[in-house]
């Protein structure tokens, strides 16, 4: 098994420095191991999805509860096939896994607890661009020995891709507008799928480059042309409330066919074209 | 000036738990007694008076607790044992308090009120202390100062649970000559004493609780006889009259 | 007359800090094109900005921070104890927990007051706890323990709720409700909450000569034609309609209650009817200014409204907690 930062471009310095520590940490049970892991125990969300893509039949054993929620994961009903987990070490133990999937936001106690245990643990950078989306795919196919899958999925991704390409003289700017004022700066996925629909990101006007809080005030002094608002979930949050607040209402009704996130926008899958084709659609019939 | 009572107790009984700590007490206090409450610790004298005014359940009739609140605010003034001053409010504003009941919510005070506050001012001589935050003065103050609050509620009645304790013996004797006046002038007095040299020199009538029953009910020299203090109070004591008035000394207690 | 003075002046600086908390926020708007959009609604963003988002903000500034004094200062004329706070004892806590409840089963959603009314629930229920426990005969010690018991209870019944909400944001907004915050209300909470404050002021303004009465204890009220069990009544009903009503669109704001009583106590005389109107003004205007302060400190955070109260009342609390000790009370 090759060293797998020598194969992939990574987009931020410190995912690739996660990756290489989780790949000199497990170090010891890769040379163990001969061939494809068999028992795969995934616990992050985006990991969920590529898993239950790739992998083969009985190869992947459980996937995080999320990942059966339609509110957030675009494959539930796949997912409730398997056997659900919520993410503790102990629990992840009993599963008997010989690799772990995590993301970079799962507990740092439970990803050292499981290495500790002697799990192999695999966390899988956060992909900013859509151009990481094939590098993604196949760094997923390599871990679970699925290369050919992989390089499958990544020509569909690529030709897809290719039949949404950009065509736009006509910018609209638009807004993302998440619960607690959360919007998404230039280096984002969900940037990027605005920017290829043919949207300007009113972040990059308030010079915003991660994901951060834009305050609702400085939001409607900018006047974005669109309002595309964060999901909502069961139950009312205040988090939540200012997605309906009567100012960003007002906002809204400034443009027809206002539209919402959701679980397509969250993780850098294949999943992305059909959220690219939906604004792509909302930006024709709006110009 | 003898009239209607203005306190009348019938058949008056009060219950703590399975036990009466009051039973059938009778009796009538009219204008003009200054009427001393006496017995042991625990005979039931605190409790005749909170019931009487309607504080704590009770069977039996009783003239004031039949009464509305407002009536019977205009009727008895009340001044528990504890001198309880919350806050540093001014010694006016707590003696104005007892304009209360005589003055309708959201209006301002009467000329009435006025005169009334200034006269239990001047009575108590609290001229000087007027502004003075009431609970920061001395305990003989603060007691002055109730009562000025008692009096300015201008009621024919006036009930006080012992206002003489922890109060000089200049204090103790000025209190109560205010109380033997204001009987003379006409009004009711009715307080409880542990002193009983007090209550012989300055009640008209004293009643006698013993163990929740009223066993005297008389003039201080009929009351205070050796043979009652010795089953009520189990002490013997010297009672003369003298020029000076009368005179009560205990003398030792009989086992 | 310096009563009415004081009155005006405090009704000088609510309105001076209300102007202000309008004319503050990350908008960048001068005083002159805020006006025009208040009042003339010059500008559709600007008009956005100050209709929509500044005055309610100011409005329930002042709305809930008036509740919170008044509460504040009725508590404490009934129980004669300085220490009485909604947030304090768990009333403002409790008020929370029947927000949540409301919010996260639906009964928020079914009907149009069903946030206040379960938050007011909440309170009346935190109030007759702790005044059955704390009543009358309770010394401080008792109303304090009381109010950790409750303020516990209501703490961690809340947590529960919110964690096991579907929601996933609803754990993050623990904080929110123990420490309240007034970022991105609007006018639909101003209109919420304003129906039940409205009954709960004209309740506890009532109280003024009851509790004049009590600072000579209960029975020398009673006996000054004062109606104790209608003075608890109405004291229980006019607490939980304005800490309910406050809580429910703004989290639970602490040491308001303590700290404005406390500060104006001296300069009204300590007459409790008179601090009842004062520390509504002051209340009103505390809660302006913190609420101007964590704009101000941090202005693209939502830093909440409790931590500014808390630094400076928890102090005090500690201050009066001595006082109270060497006091003997």
């Amino acid at each position: 098994m090759a060293h797998p930062t020598a194969r992939i471009t990574l987009a931020s310095p410190r995912a690739s420095r996660l990756l290489a520590l989780a790949a000199s940490l497990s170090l010891g049970g890769v040379a163990a191991q001969a061939g494809p892991p068999e028992r795969v125990v995934s616990i992050n969300l985006c990991t969920d999805q590529l898993a239950m893509m790739l992998a083969a039949p009985g190869q992947l054993i459980s996937v995080s509860h999320i990942a059966a929620d339609p509110l957030m994961s675009v494959m539930a009903e796949e997912a409730a096939r398997y056997r659900l987990n919520y993410g503790q070490a102990e629990e992840v133990h009993a599963l008997i896994p010989d690799l772990v999937l995590a993301g970079p936001y799962t507990s740092r106690y439970t990803v050292g607890l499981l290495r500790r245990l002697g799990v192999e643990v695999r966390e899988l950078p956060i992909v900013e661009r859509l151009d990481d989306i094939p590098e993604t795919l196949a760094l997923m196919g390599m871990w679970l020995g699925r290369e050919d899958a992989a390089q499958t999925l990544v020509a569909e991704y690529r030709t897809g891709l290719a039949a949404l390409a950009p065509d736009h003289d006509h910018r609209p700017r638009a807004v993302l507008h998440y619960a607690n004022n959360y919007t998404s700066g230039t280096q984002t996925l969900a940037h990027q799928i605005l920017s290829f629909a043919g949207f300007a990101n009113i972040a990059e006007e308030a010079g915003l480059s991660g994901g951060g809080t834009l305050p609702m005030e400085q939001l409607i002094m900018l006047m974005p042309d669109l309002v595309i608002s964060g999901q909502r979930y069961p139950g009312l949050t205040r988090a939540e409330d200012v997605i309906d607040h009567p100012a960003m209402e007002a906002l809204r009704d400034r443009h027809a066919g206002a539209t919402v996130t959701d679980a397509e926008w969250v993780c850098g899958t294949p999943a992305v074209l059909s959220a690219i084709a939906r604004l792509t659609a909302l930006h024709e019939g709006g110009s | 000036m003898t009239n209607a009572p203005l306190l009348s107790l019938r058949d008056f009984s009060v219950a703590r738990g399975p036990c009466d700590v009051l039973r059938d007490v009778s009796l009538g206090i009219s204008a003009g007694e200054c009427v001393g409450l006496i017995g042991p610790n625990g005979a039931g004298k605190t409790t005749l008076m909170r019931a009487a005014l309607g504080l704590m359940p009770a069977r039996g009739q009783s003239s004031l607790a039949a009464l509305d609140r407002l009536a019977r605010a205009r009727t008895v003034a009340w001044m528990p044992q504890q001198r309880e001053i919350a806050w540093p409010v001014s010694v006016e504003t707590l003696i104005a308090l007892g304009r209360n009941p005589h003055r309708a919510p959201g209006h301002a005070q009467s000329a009435e009120d006025r005169a009334a506050i200034n006269a239990a001012i001047t009575r108590m001589g609290l001229e000087g202390f007027r502004t003075r935050a009431a609970n920061q003065l001395s305990g003989g103050e603060q007691a002055r100062v109730l009562i000025a609050r008692a009096l300015a509620q201008e009621t024919p009645l006036l009930m006080a649970d012992e206002p003489t304790a922890g109060l000089d013996p200049a204090n103790q004797i000025t209190l109560m000559e205010l109380f033997a006046t204001q009987a003379a002038d006409g009004h009711a007095v009715l307080t409880s004493l542990h002193d009983l040299g007090l209550a012989a020199r300055h009640c008209t009538r004293l009643l006698v609780l013993h163990r929740g029953r009223l066993v005297a009910d008389g003039p201080p020299e009929a009351v205070l006889t050796p043979d009652l203090l010795a089953e009520v109070f189990q002490i013997s004591a010297h009672f003369a009259q003298s020029p000076q008035g009368p005179v009560f000394q205990p003398l030792g207690v009989i086992r | 007359m310096r009563f009415s003075l004081l009155l005006a002046l405090l009704g000088a600086l609510v309105a001076a800090l209300f102007a202000v908390s309008l004319l503050v926020g990350p908008a960048g708007l001068t005083p002159a094109q805020s006006l025009a959009a208040l009042i003339r609604g010059e500008g559709l963003a600007e008009t956005l900005v100050m209709r929509e988002i500044r005055l309610p903000r100011a409005l329930l500034a002042v709305m809930i921070g008036a509740s919170l004094g008044l509460a504040g200062a009725a508590m404490q004329g009934y129980l004669r104890n300085p220490l009485a706070e909604p947030g304090l004892i768990g009333v403002s806590g409790s008020a929370a927990l029947g927000a949540v409840l409301a919010l996260h089963t639906g009964l928020a959603a079914s009907f149009m007051l069903g946030l206040p009314l379960a938050a007011l629930a909440g309170a009346a229920a935190a109030v007759g706890l702790i005044l059955v426990l704390a009543g009358p005969g309770g010394g401080s010690i008792t109303l304090i323990l009381a109010g950790i018991a409750v303020s516990a209870m209501a703490g961690a019944l809340t947590s529960l709720v919110l964690n096991l909400s579907p929601n996933p944001f609803a754990a993050s907004e623990i904080i929110f409700w123990m420490m309240g915050s007034l970022a991105d209300r609007s006018m639909v909470h101003v209109w919420l909450a304003l129906p039940l404050m409205v009954v709960g002021w004209a309740l506890l303004a009532s109280l003024g000569r009851g509790l004049d009465a009590l600072t000579l204890g209960e029975d020398a009220a009673a006996t000054m034609g004062i109606s104790l069990v209608r003075l608890r009544l109405v004291l229980v009903a006019g607490v939980a309609c304005v800490v309910g009503a406050g809580t429910a669109v703004a989290g639970a704001i602490g040491f308001v209650g303590l700290v404005v009583p406390h500060i104006l106590r001296p300069v009204v005389g300590a007459q409790p009817s008179k601090l009842l109107a004062a520390s509504t003004l002051g209340g009103a205007a505390m809660v302006l200014a913190a609420d101007i302060a964590v704009r101000l400190i941090l202005p693209e955070r939502d830093l909440k409204l409790g931590v500014l109260t808390a630094i400076v009342g928890a102090p005090l609390f500690l201050h009066l907690i001595y006082r109270t000790r060497r006091e003997g009370l």
